[in-house]
């Protein structure tokens, strides 16, 4: 109880980016240049899975698709970066501003759509889009793709951690806004509408127009990613975007926990680094590398079965009940040594 | 008020707690990198190289068979000694066919497993991804698997290509076509990405426009069933030659559709999709998953019958060619559980190939082994080098593909069938010399050399 944080949305969680970004600045710098490119990779899934989670945990929408708003922001800024020459944060800018107006253009007939038919849809554009970038290939550069340029690093900042900071900021400042709006007007419109449509109706909220916000925050939030995957990679081009990202993301958001933010932080973990150990895993047992392929899929089916048997609300919701359990079983016995303390004569 | 102050805190703490376990559990996992050799991936008695190729997903047929066979060929090597002492350690990671995977595994490789080389990695999109990263880090990346026109690039001196590039292949295809088939109406079909339209390039430069009634395309990433609408618009355009660039379950779908509309047109297949043993258990399990009866299934063969394709190595049907005989023996030896469930087929003659390519750069590049060296080798002697191939590499300092020519073969039942586990299938027979052009608009000419036979010590210690 001595811990006091002020009482401001806003305020309380730019403290908490602070406190993150000292922590991860100083996890980046101890780390070898590889591994600061999969912080920078996980920061870049944290961003496309807490919009996601938004969609789909806070507001209840399901969708199947997200991978295609990452195509959008990841084409957007390989387009300018290659045909003209305008700052990095303005093309960043732009890849949120076209990945969110795919999302009205998406969320505005998904209104009318729940459940499967809206999954379906969603899922329909994840498998539309892309082809499109393989149809005028002189445009959006076909298999070869078209290349980003990361802006130059300062100093002697090496490439890879100089990336991931730029990763790390945008998933922070997203973070910070997205937690924000959570605990705003707009977050309790969200939540209403998950939970009941004709209460919220009834309370005054406008249901469409909620969808179709949420819809295009959490597409604004896949393009930024996009744009960093993009990065990342260093070439944008279609096979980057394929069905199985949209259904790791799904995945992802429900290990980490469906409609929590921070939980996104451990489905982003998981994404990243779950192949990685099992490769690990499989050429510790000497398994040839065919069977090492197949491991990290049956790994990372495992893992989903069993947080979701352990828990089901995913490893936030986990830790959360954890937590609370012990510290309920802490103060229990506490208060019994003290009550025992106390009638002892 | 102090109820929401008392949550704030416990949040407060809860989360900062999740963050240092989350941290804890990430670091442990964390291993920094050894300590750079001189020469990274080389020490006195190994030589570590990697790769990424499609070992799941759709990708992954055939193609997976690629990398054991590489490793066969290093298992020999390994087995006599090595080169120059040095035993070679050949890690390939499957990156399913996405770029993105590409690009992570391939900074795995680099930075944290410090591999020599990037030897046969497989794709267009998966290997342009990366090749900016390989060549600003100074690493060979050697031996694509891929035809693109874009691994010659003075650009990107480290990046080399090694099977002829699909332009070069379109070209030979292409100007067969022109004088074998002159005057007749000619259809194309091709794989709606850089494979088909540098395919679709090549045979351009050789085939008048005139003659060409249709382009039809097909987006491989969708491919879920028969082309019969690209059959039909051929059909009905009057295509009596059909030039494919297609991959072998493309070519199976677009043959059978025809049958069944009595569409019985010249084939003239990329090598890519014409390899009989791969396309023949194809054809016959999807008219079986089509509900065809087995003696369907089984009559599907005599589709592949008269089918013109190209070869710029000597066919698994070859049985008296002293490559093939080798490259068998060499593949039951060193890679028996590979040659018992896909025998010696086109994807496992061609890893065999590109790891004695690959060996052969190793000894040019001598004891003294670093980066910048064994590309100069390849650069000087890459033309000398014994290979399974017609023609020799192309290799210079200004050029780095390999290939550039192929002899344009028929599948016949005349000629003795090629055997493999899964079955007995149509062999082929030469119906050209071998021909040699480039990606530009360079004539198709004969290849009057030699063609090298493999040397002794690689027939009598295999």
């Amino acid at each position: 109880m001595t811990l006091r944080l002020p009482r401001q949305p806003m305020i309380r969680n730019l403290l908490l980016a602070l406190c993150g970004a000292g922590i991860l600045y100083f996890v980046t710098s101890l780390l070898s240049p590889y591994n600061d490119y999969l912080v920078g990779e996980i920061a870049l899934y944290l961003i496309a899975l807490a919009g996601l989670s938004l969609l789909t945990g806070v507001t209840g929408q399901i969708s199947l698709g997200h991978g295609a708003f990452m195509a959008v922001g990841a084409y957007t800024v390989a387009l300018l970066m290659t045909h003209t020459q305008l700052n990095f944060i303005v093309e960043l800018l732009a890849a949120i501003g076209a990945a969110a107006v795919l999302g009205l253009l998406i969320g505005v007939p998904a209104t009318r759509l729940k459940g499967p038919y809206l999954a379906g849809m969603t899922l329909l554009v994840a498998l539309a889009l892309p082809p499109i970038a393989d149809r005028w290939t002189t445009t959006f550069g076909g298999d070869q793709g078209l290349t980003t340029t990361v802006p130059n690093a300062p100093g002697t900042i090496n490439p890879e951690e100089w990336l991931a900071w730029i990763q790390i900021i945008g998933a922070l400042i997203t973070l910070v806004l997205l937690a924000n709006l959570l605990r705003s007007r707009f977050g309790r419109s969200f939540r209403a509408v998950r939970d009941d449509e004709i209460s919220a109706s009834l309370a005054g909220i406008h249901v469409a127009r909620t969808k179709v916000m949420a819809f295009v925050i959490s597409a604004a939030c896949a393009g930024l990613a996009g744009a960093f995957l993009g990065l990342s990679t260093g070439v944008v081009n279609t096979g980057e975007f394929p069905l199985t990202l949209s259904i790791q993301l799904l995945a992802a958001m429900v290990l980490g926990g469906t409609g929590s933010l921070m939980g996104m932080w451990w489905g982003a973990i998981l994404l990243v680094y779950l192949p990685q150990w099992s490769t690990s895993l499989s050429s510790h047992f000497n398994l040839g590398s065919g069977a090492s392929a197949y491991l990290a899929t049956i790994v990372f089916g495992a893992v989903l079965i069993v947080v979701m048997l352990i828990a089901p609300t995913g490893m936030q919701g986990g830790l959360r009940w954890g937590w609370r359990w012990g510290v309920s079983f802490i103060s229990g016995r506490l208060r019994q040594n003290l009550s025992s303390a106390n009638s002892t004569p | 008020m102090r109820q929401s102050n008392d949550r704030s805190t416990g949040r407060w703490v809860r989360v900062s707690l999740a963050g240092v376990i989350g941290l804890a559990l990430a670091t442990t996992v964390l291993t920094t990198s050894a300590g750079a050799a001189s020469t990274p991936g080389v020490t006195s008695t190994s030589i570590n190289i990697g790769a990424t190729v499609p070992l799941t997903g759709p990708a992954a047929p055939g193609y997976d068979e690629i990398a054991p066979a590489m490793n066969a060929v290093f298992d020999w090597v390994n087995a006599h000694g090595g080169v120059d002492g040095r035993k070679i350690n050949y890690n390939y990671l499957d990156d399913g066919y996405n770029p993105a995977n590409t690009a992570t595994l391939t900074r795995k490789l680099v930075l944290q497993d410090n591999i020599f080389a990037d030897v046969g990695s497989l794709g267009t999109p998966t290997q342009a991804a990366v090749q900016s990263f390989l060549n600003t880090q100074k690493v060979p990346q050697l031996f694509i698997e891929s035809g693109c026109d874009c691994w010659s690039n003075p650009k990107f001196p480290e990046s080399f290509g090694w099977q002829p590039p699909y332009t070069v292949e379109g070209k030979i295809l292409g100007a067969y076509i022109k004088s074998h088939f002159a005057g007749e109406k000619v259809g194309y079909l091709s794989q709606g990405d850089e494979f088909g339209q540098d395919f679709v390039k090549g045979l351009d430069e050789e085939i008048p426009s005139a003659s060409v009634v249709s382009r039809q395309t097909y987006d491989a990433s969708t491919l879920a069933g028969p082309l019969s609408n690209q059959v039909a618009a051929l059909k009905a355009a009057g295509a009596q030659v059909v030039a494919m660039a297609t991959i072998p379950a493309a070519t199976a779908l677009a043959m059978l559709p025809a049958a069944a509309i009595g569409y019985q047109p010249q084939y003239v297949i990329s090598n890519v999709g014409a390899d009989a043993p791969t396309v023949g258990p194809l054809l016959s399990s999807f008219t079986l998953a089509g509900k065809g009866t087995a003696a369907q299934a089984k009559a599907t063969a005599g589709l592949l019958n008269g089918v013109i394709t190209d070869s710029y190595f000597a066919p698994e049907s070859d049985v008296s060619n002293p490559w093939v005989q080798v490259e068998k023996k060499l593949l039951a030896k060193y890679a028996p559980s590979l040659y018992a469930k896909a025998g010696l087929d086109g994807n496992t003659q061609y890893g065999i190939a590109l790891a004695y390519t690959f060996v052969q750069a190793l000894q040019a590049a001598g004891k003294n082994l670093t980066r910048a060296g064994l590309l100069a080798a390849i650069e000087k002697s890459g033309k000398n080098f014994v290979t399974p191939g017609f023609v020799p590499l192309s290799y210079s300092s200004s050029v780095h593909f390999g290939f550039q020519g192929a002899e344009v073969i028929k599948l016949s039942t005349t000629a003795p069938p090629a055997v493999t586990p899964t079955g007995s299938w149509i062999g082929a027979t030469p119906v050209t010399g071998v021909e040699v052009t480039n990606v530009g608009s360079g004539p198709v000419k004969e290849y009057t050399g030699k063609t090298s036979t493999p040397p002794k010590k690689l027939v009598s210690t295999s």
